[in-house]
């Protein structure tokens, strides 16, 4: 029997010929990225309940601040000095205030063939690559930490074929949502979802971790694409190299395949509180907005942020409207501003925030109240995970989120 | 090991920011986060929950986020266990790390009432209203972390 990319990359780490969905394996992690959501209580663990506390391999750990950045109170402030002065002594590499964690790593670390633990759960979004990653919670990462070691469960793979190309105003954002909403928030639970087919390996790499970062909303372990020529380019700009091409086997095992004609995407949102409440925009305008929201790791690329700078220029947000936008990361700024998009969205009215996790999660800024409405960009939108427990998220496109700002309530951008 | 309790029904879905909103995470302790456990939800259950009870929910129970705090939290309320027909994974993970017992099954969310009693002999079978149910063993490798009482215990048992 082949293998899919999940289990050739499960098999490498476990250093045996031959995985299977169903096995658990003691695999050796690649890389660990833990983030300000968790890591000051990892080291607190670190340092308090371990009878021989130590790093197995430093050079494989990175630490990222991003989700309140820059702090808001003396409690974060705190929490975030704590992370400082650990990833100093250890000799950790360290950032704070350069972007959201996901967006930092694929920049920056991300190789095809990897396998990842990430303490965040959008750590899916590194299958954008071809790598495996995988979100844990602090107690695992802390023995992967400590030993370079976990546990992983094979998972079974759900295979999607992508073919055709999207029409004018229909994005890669519009499809996952458009899965999510077809296969529910449990349909992938502990699986790979896998993608594949023409319009997969039409899309870039920003577009695709638009799905594969989105996997975890559907229950899946990771999302993942075959590394291909684009795949490779993407780690040449960024001066690195695969640690393996791996492609499925023609006779690995699918758990279900799935078909989509990416001409058939219509643009969709995900209605408050449930991802996989997915409709037609169409079904839901007039929906009167009371905040927009263009960032996170899920869409706060520069593919996004052109956009909604298309949508945006020469143009006005509604009055009423708060617009919000937070590129992924410094370089998307960078790039942003020698495009000369940052121009855009002042003229229309948006207030541009600093690369952080910013509006998504909920706490740190743009938190809405009671009784409001925000459409976004953002990985999620549970019963307050913006803000009041009476508040409501809608999740669309970069095209959306801007239409829908200009208009004042939702509508489709073309 | 046998788990017995008064039940409390949840639905499909339960998400992280359910089981422990973001805006309390920045509390130092479990302790004082615990009374806004599912509070967006059903805001009187953290007062309600008696230590022994049992959480009984539906699809996907844990879904979301990868904040460890809310496995901790429901250790903290002294939850005996958590009956669901799934866990996301990520939950499942933490709340095993966590010395939390869950029990996938797909049958009893649908048969049960809130307030009645349920019991569970681990890796055996569920009993409720002197019906019993066939329960499927956990795995021996996340059994040994739930007797060790989570995985930082278990570590400290091989003097990591």
């Amino acid at each position: 029997m082949g293998m899919t990319i999940s289990e050739k990359i499960i098999a490498a780490a476990a250093n045996i010929d031959h995985a299977k969905a169903g096995d658990i394996h003691m695999v050796s992690i690649d890389r660990m990225m833990s983030n300000d959501g968790t890591t000051h209580l990892t080291i607190d663990m670190y340092n308090s309940m371990l009878k021989n506390p130590a790093i197995a391999d430093k050079s494989k750990l990175v630490f990222i601040i991003d989700h309140n950045m820059p702090a808001d109170s003396p409690k974060t402030a705190a929490a975030h000095k704590k992370i400082r002065d650990f990833a100093k002594t250890h000799e950790i590499a360290f950032y704070e205030g350069k972007g959201v964690c996901h967006q930092i790593m694929m920049e920056e670390y991300v190789r095809s063939g990897e396998l990842i633990f990430g303490a965040d759960s959008h750590t899916c979004t590194y299958g954008a690559l071809g790598a495996f990653g995988t979100g844990v919670g602090n107690t695992d990462f802390l023995y992967a930490m400590v030993t370079g070691r976990s546990w992983v469960l094979v998972p079974e793979t759900l295979l999607f074929h992508l073919s055709g190309s999207f029409r004018e105003g229909v994005y890669p954002r519009d499809l996952i949502l458009t899965i999510i909403g077809d296969i529910g928030a449990g349909g992938a639970s502990y699986k790979t979802m896998e993608f594949t087919g023409s319009g997969a390996h039409a899309m870039s790499i920003g577009h695709r971790m638009a799905l594969t970062n989105m996997a975890v909303e559907a229950g899946a372990k990771t999302g993942i694409f075959e590394p291909d020529e684009k795949a490779v380019e993407y780690l040449s700009a960024h001066g690195r190299q695969a640690k393996h091409l791996f492609k499925s086997d023609k006779n690995a095992r699918y758990e279900k395949e799935y078909f989509y004609d990416l001409g058939k995407i219509e643009p969709v949102v995900a209605r408050p509180d449930n991802i996989d409440d997915v409709v037609n925009v169409e079904s839901v305008k007039d929906v009167k907005i009371d905040q927009a929201f263009i960032g996170s790791c899920n869409s706060g690329r520069i593919e996004d942020l052109r956009i909604a700078a298309e949508i945006l220029k020469g143009q006005r947000i509604a009055d009423h409207v708060r617009l919000l936008i937070s590129p992924a990361s410094n370089s998307v700024y960078q790039k942003a501003l020698e495009e000369g998009l940052m121009g855009i969205f002042i003229d229309a009215g948006a207030m541009v925030v600093n690369s952080n996790c910013s509006v998504c999660w909920g706490s740190c800024q743009g938190v809405i109240g009671e009784g409001e409405v925000l459409i976004s960009t953002g990985t999620r939108n549970f019963k307050g995970r913006a803000g009041h427990k009476e508040s409501k998220v809608y999740l669309g496109s970069a095209a959306t989120v801007a239409a829908s700002a200009m208009a004042g309530k939702i509508v489709r951008a073309v | 090991m046998v788990i017995k309790g008064k039940i409390w029904i949840l639905g499909d879905n339960i998400d992280t920011d359910i089981i422990i909103p973001t805006e309390y995470l920045a509390m130092k302790r479990i302790e004082e986060m615990k009374k806004y456990a599912f509070s967006p939800l059903r805001p009187e259950l953290a007062e309600l929950i008696a230590p022994g009870d049992i959480i009984v929910a539906g699809r996907n129970f844990g879904c979301g986020s990868s904040r460890e705090q809310a496995p901790e939290i429901i250790k903290e309320l002294k939850i005996g266990c958590v009956i669901a027909k799934s866990f996301a994974r990520i939950f499942y993970r933490n709340a095993i790390n966590n010395g939390l017992l869950l029990i996938e099954h797909s049958l009893i969310p649908d048969l049960i009432s809130e307030g009645e009693y349920i019991a569970a002999v681990i890796g055996e079978y569920i009993e409720y209203k002197e019906a019993k149910y066939d329960l499927a063993p956990l795995p021996p490798n996340l059994m040994e972390i739930i007797e060790a009482g989570g995985l930082v215990a278990a570590m400290k048992n091989k003097n990591i």
